[in-house]
């Protein structure tokens, strides 16, 4: 693995361009800046086509014969498939308007980066292939040859993207970059140049029930655990079902939360306030994915493993379905799911068992996120909140990409965080909502190969938290998105060491007071709180007065 | 060249209309026929592109949000950036086409030594509108010599346009705001170095093609002063079918030939984003996919792990754990299940997984 380098060195680039145009700039391939490629049996096991041994460093990356053939072709059908390719290859202006609003171009400086030149490395090959100016005078309308080097450019520029759609947001006619880095990720895929990082995860999936691979064994394991950690913090002992029929509401996570702090603790929010209302919940084995990193891969296979959530949902009779946090689960809960595996005429329009709410804005897909449901019962005032359990923390909210700009939820995490802390203060307006920079990990690209690329995708994030770390003392990011628990803890200790990350549901589930007894000495992670800290200290302090041999034990 | 071009490319077309109507007098040609064509190959143009466009299918409902979108009953929706029902969609796409609401978020951001610094950037949404205002007012303008008689509206028009009665003829706003607007979106691209580097031939030939017609219509109005009435009278006999070219000033030959030119290239170049704008899917769609369903016309089956698959490769694990069963286990010849026990214990992959996926 390539070596970090330092902040400085790090920060050593302008936003100077090179004197040769973009088209004459060959692509070099930074050790850092990319992720492995991927082994050909993870592949062959989901049946993905031109499975082959290569690596991005060969001269040769052992195309197929007929590869120029196959994306032309490849790039057909999808014109024909969606509006937004073809209509996105033809309106831009080149305003510049999105240049640099993309946090790989903010912590790069690479003006392939700049999103509208990322989404030109694949309209000049439309140009040339599939208009009649670029067929005729070619690079004078911007149009170029397709070559084995463009295709390597695209591997490296696509997976340098995080599907963010920060870009879109700002451009006058909505081009949206996001979907120009999926079809060109399509055309990747069909010559079998996928990344590691990402087919790993979408074999496990497709095999397993989820990303990480965990069997039932392990998954059951790993929910144990966290629920002995649960009873030592609580008193309380939970014990969720899994695979129940009959359940009213199947609860879909992320598998990061099963996997790794800091998610666990986001895990084990959600199963005490779902355990404490008494609600009639499973989970389940098999459908124990809510991400899909088939999205980042292509279309059918993105389909192909959602389809496990609605099966699981009708297999097991539930009424309706719950989702954990998580940033790009949630865009495919809201723009793909329905579309692509529905209806889900067998699953009943979401009520709130506890207060009796209809979610009317899930009346056709029947699935509600956490924090609407959250949200929802402290607006209702149905549990019992004692917000300094989490008064050591300092809190900002990072908005997901996903969760921003494919949905649009913004208030119900930040009502739920008001309710849980009592520190929280805003990042700069324009890093924040529909603004909001990415982690710089989204889309497939959390691998550890390519760490540099992270840290300077994340920069700009970074640099918002700094902001708000150096006016109001901010030591915890919340977030609602399990890439953001598994990547930004990294990103904080290289750019801002001392400031943590929390899943919204990790605040709640401190501050939820279970009963009348619940006089809780820690936090999830087994922090001492505030306030079991003040007890010592003023026991420390009688004992200071009462005589010196009985202070030592108070104060060790 | 990629700048020098389109000026040599926009000063021959504007040499060929001279040539054509000074020296060689070719009135019907540049006056009658080359206008009749072009204007027929805008419109078919125009139609064949959205046509295409048209005929993409919409897969998915993408909408781009921007702000809070319709949720609980209590939490307030950004109806406008987030709509979702069809009356939103309008004011969101009205706000987009009139007003530029996305580019009205333009930023900028500086590297700074050690960090990077997000600014406010109101310039080019200003100098677009600007541009884009005046250019829509003054083709409405120009409907008083297709038109007899004159509509009020017309009048009206021109009136606000000039209500500052500055100069004889009045000068007009738009005048001003389109050489002001075009200026500063050519300035822009040359000046800056980060749109200099995008930039295209492309993207210059439009801007000075549209100068040279703004110009050739300036120095005609204020400067070489034209026979209104036999402009007048060949403009009025093109919509009637029955045109008579007696304007003889080559400027004014020159004028409608690069509009010629801007009508033809139009539908063809990157000035379609004025038709495309409405088709764009990430603006033009209601953020209501979970509340009403999207159905994609190509959908198609996919080959899937079933949950009886998976609970036939877990079976004897699944069963160990007590985790309730749907089918009979059927045993392969060599049950798998015990190679992979290992990876029961906690972490498969571990090897390659620094953070975990989520």
């Amino acid at each position: 693995m390539a070596k970090l380098p330092n902040r400085t060195e790090m920060l050593d680039f302008d936003f100077s361009l090179p004197p040769e145009g973009w088209m004459d700039t060959k692509t070099e391939f930074k050790d850092g800046m990319f992720c492995h490629a991927v082994k050909p049996e993870k592949l062959e096991t989901v049946g993905m086509p031109n499975a082959h041994k290569w690596s991005a460093s060969d001269e040769d990356w052992g195309l197929p014969e007929n590869w120029k053939e196959i994306i032309l072709q490849g790039m057909a059908d999808r014109l024909e498939k969606y509006r937004s390719f073809k209509l996105f290859m033809d309106v831009c202006v080149r305003c510049g308007a999105c240049a640099d609003k993309c946090h790989f171009y903010m912590g790069t400086g690479d003006p392939k980066n700049m999103p509208v030149l990322r989404a030109e490395l694949l309209r000049s090959v439309y140009k040339r292939y599939f208009t009649r100016a670029g067929r005729m005078f070619g690079s004078l309308v911007g149009a170029r040859d397709l070559t084995e080097d463009v295709i390597k450019e695209w591997w490296y520029y696509f997976y340098q993207c995080t599907e963010c759609r920060r870009c879109s947001a700002f451009c006058p006619y909505g081009i949206d970059q996001a979907e120009i880095t999926i079809m060109g990720r399509e055309l990747l895929n069909l010559l079998g140049l996928n990344t590691d990082w990402i087919a790993g995860p979408v074999e496990n999936c497709y095999m397993r029930g989820n990303h990480v691979g965990l069997t039932p064994p392990a998954i059951l394991d790993n929910v144990e655990f966290m629920m002995d950690d649960l009873e030592t913090v609580t008193g309380h002992h939970f014990e969720p079902s899994f695979n129940r029929k009959g359940a009213e509401i199947l609860l879909v996570c992320p598998s990061g939360d099963l996997f790794a702090e800091p998610g666990t603790f986001t895990f084990m929010g959600y199963i005490m306030l779902l355990e404490h209302l008494g609600l009639d919940y499973t989970l389940s084995t098999y459908a124990s994915e809510g991400g899909n990193f088939g999205f980042f891969t292509s279309n059918e296979m993105a389909k192909r493993l959602n389809s496990k959530i609605y099966a699981e949902a009708e297999r097991l009779g539930v009424k309706w379905i719950l989702g954990g946090e998580c940033g790009h689960m949630w865009r495919l809960m809201q723009q793909y799911m329905d579309t692509w595996n529905g209806p889900a005429d067998f699953l009943e329009q979401p009520v709130s068992p506890i207060t009796g709410t209809v979610f009317e804005n899930a009346a056709s897909t029947k699935m509600v996120h956490m924090v609407e449901f959250t949200a929802d019962l402290i607006y209702n005032k149905k549990i019992k909140l004692d917000p300094s359990r989490n008064d050591d923390w300092v809190v900002t909210f990072h908005d997901s990409c996903n969760t921003a700009r494919g949905m649009g939820i913004l208030e119900e995490p930040r009502y739920i965080i008001k309710n849980v802390c009592n520190h929280f203060y805003e990042m700069p307006d324009e890093t924040i909502r529909e603004k909001t920079l990415c982690c710089g990990s989204g889309s497939g690209l959390n691998a550890g190969e390519n760490m540099e690329l992270r840290m300077r995708g994340g920069f700009p994030r970074a640099e918002a938290v700094r902001s708000v770390v150096d006016r109001f003392g901010v030591n915890m990011v919340a977030n609602i998105c399990a890439i953001d628990r598994a990547a930004m803890p990294a990103l904080m200790d290289y750019w801002n060491p001392g400031v943590g990350i929390v899943g919204t549901h990790e605040l709640v589930g401190n501050a939820l007071v279970l009963d009348e007894n619940d006089h809780r000495t820690m936090n999830l992670r087994q922090e001492e709180l505030p306030s079991a800290r003040k007890e010592k200290e003023i026991a420390d302090a009688v004992a200071a007065v009462n005589g010196p041999e009985n202070g030592e034990g108070g104060a060790a | 060249m990629r700048i020098v071009g389109p000026i040599i490319a926009v000063c021959a077309l504007a040499g060929i209309a001279w040539l054509g109507t000074g020296p060689l007098s070719l009135y019907t040609l540049f006056g009658v026929i080359i206008p009749y064509c072009a204007f027929a190959a805008f419109v078919v143009g125009f139609i064949i592109r959205i046509l295409n466009w048209g005929r993409s299918a919409v897969p998915f409902r993408i909408p781009t949000t921007a702000g809070q979108e319709k949720s609980l009953p209590w939490i307030k929706q950004n109806k406008l950036d987030n709509p979702s029902s069809k009356a939103g969609v309008v004011g969101r796409m009205a706000l987009e086409v009139l007003f530029f609401r996305s580019l009205f978020r333009n930023a900028s951001t500086e590297k700074t030594e050690d960090g990077i610094a997000i600014g406010s950037a109101k310039w080019l949404w200003l100098f677009a509108l600007i541009f884009h205002w005046s250019m829509l007012i003054i083709v409405l303008r120009h409907f008083r010599l297709f038109l007899d008689p004159i509509p009020a509206w017309i009048t009206a028009l021109e009136g606000l346009d000039g209500m500052f009665q500055i100069g004889l003829p009045v000068i007009y706003l738009t005048d001003l705001g389109i050489v002001a607007g075009i200026t500063f979106l050519f300035i822009r691209r040359v000046v800056v170095p980060r749109i200099r580097y995008i930039s295209q031939t492309i993207d210059y030939f439009p801007l000075v093609l549209l100068f040279g017609i703004a110009l050739a219509g300036i120095i005609m109005r204020y400067f070489t002063k034209v026979d209104m009435s036999a402009v007048k009278e060949l403009t009025l006999g093109l919509v009637r079918f029955t045109p008579q070219a007696t304007v003889t000033e080559p400027i004014f030959y020159i004028h409608i030939f690069l509009v010629c030119c801007l009508l033809v290239y139009f539908p063809w170049s990157k000035l379609m984003h004025a038709g495309g704008i409405f088709l764009s899917p990430t603006r033009n769609m209601a953020n209501n996919s979970r509340a009403v369903r999207h159905v994609n016309p190509w959908n198609y089956e996919v080959k899937k792990h079933t949950y009886e698959e998976y609970e036939n490769e877990n079976w004897e694990k699944m069963q160990a754990l007590g985790l309730p069963l749907d089918y009979e286990h059927v045993k392969e010849e060599e049950p798998p299940a015990e190679a992979e026990a290992g990876a029961a214990e906690g972490a498969p992959e571990a090897a390659n997984t620094e953070d975990s996926e989520g």
